[in-house]
């Protein structure tokens, strides 16, 4: 599925990284501990945090992630959103918290 | 120039997790008995006692150095320290301003209380100091930095509440007057797997939360005299003055 295709069914907005929206996502991972996330997500995840600091992005940008929602309607730090237009990295955002958005992303990934 | 030893990094017993025994008074008293020259009042997220640890202090010729350990809301714990009175009082009410109104349990979380230079328990502090406050480490570091004061992440190479386990990366222009390596490792250790710390000053304390921890780690500087502005220079490695690595 593309991540355009989750944005419409999830009703995401779209932040900042527009450039590389049409990408294939191969699942999804949570989790608010970037040490964590560098350990155990995978190439094309897309990633729910409720973290807005710039290293989202490094990180996204290094596990090779194909994109990351933000939870609760929080506001990405200005940098952040600055990175993420360099490193094509969409940021996506969400007013529902982490429970609900991944129970709706696993149901839409898993739908046959 | 002269050396002096340094633990900048100690709880008293008003932490919540910070031992009974952790007096102002029993925190000088060890702190002159093992030689040590400076002292830092850490606690979490409060200033309430640094007052009272810096008077009694001053009559063992032991200095100062005031601040808290934050808990940003990224759940990283950074060293914070304030030159005087004036701008710990901005701290105090920062951190009042930002502290989430959650209850300590004391039989979940530990004591929270503030005592005289007698030991009698004066004040209780109700919320609880282990939260995190509602400001990121970005912003922490520019109140920091604005009021003068001196910014070190603590205990980075921690696998909880350090900028490595939460951020998963040093992150990109960090203005850091230094960062804390716990005594868990040691910098040698720490800087094979992550090199990239050796672009900082980098400062060992004990980060003790009972008495006999106090100094088991510690950072010598090498300045003119123990004073705020001097140590300060040590980190920045300004006119001389410089931390000596064992």
């Amino acid at each position: 599925m593309r991540i355009t295709d989750i944005i419409k069914e999830l009703d995401l907005k779209v932040i900042s990284g527009n450039s590389s929206i049409t990408n294939e996502v191969t699942g999804g991972y949570v989790s608010d501990l970037l040490s964590d996330v560098i350990g155990n997500a995978r190439e094309g995840n897309i990633w729910i945090t409720v973290q807005t600091h710039q290293n989202v992005v490094a990180v996204a940008s290094l596990k090779d992630l194909a994109a990351v929602i933000i939870v609760k309607g929080l506001q990405p730090d200005s940098d952040t959103i600055e990175k993420s237009n360099i490193e094509n990295i969409p940021v996506l955002s969400t007013e529902t918290d982490t429970f609900n958005i991944a129970g709706r992303l696993y149901e839409l990934l898993n739908k046959k | 120039m002269k050396t002096f030893r340094a633990d900048l990094h100690l709880h008293s017993v008003l932490s919540p997790c910070g031992d009974l025994e952790m007096s102002p008074g029993n925190i000088v008293e060890e702190a002159y008995r093992k030689g040590i020259d400076i002292i830092g009042i850490t606690d979490h997220n409060t200033t309430r006692h640094a007052a009272l640890v810096t008077r009694l202090a001053e009559k063992k010729g032991i200095f100062v150095m005031t601040g808290a350990e934050i808990n940003t809301i990224e759940e990283i714990h950074c060293l914070v320290f304030f030159e005087n009175t004036d701008t710990l009082t901005l701290l105090q009410e920062y951190i009042d301003d930002n502290l989430p109104d959650i209850h300590n349990i004391p039989k979940i979380f530990g004591h929270q209380v503030e005592v005289d230079e007698y030991e009698n328990i004066i004040y209780e502090e109700k919320r609880l100091l282990a939260s995190a406050i509602r400001k990121s480490i970005t912003e922490l570091e520019k109140f920091v930095h604005l009021n003068r004061g001196l910014f070190i992440p603590s205990h980075i190479d921690r696998l909880k509440n350090s900028i490595y386990s939460q951020l998963g990366l040093l992150p990109e222009n960090l203005n850091a007057d230094a960062l804390e390596v716990s005594r868990a490792t040691t910098i040698e250790k720490f800087a094979q797997v992550h090199p990239e710390i050796r672009k900082y000053t980098l400062t060992r304390s004990s980060d003790a939360h009972q008495l006999c921890d106090i100094g088991k780690e510690t950072t010598t500087f090498l300045i003119e005299k123990a004073d705020f502005n001097e140590i300060r220079m040590a980190l920045a490695g300004k006119g001389g003055r410089r931390l000596i690595t064992a």
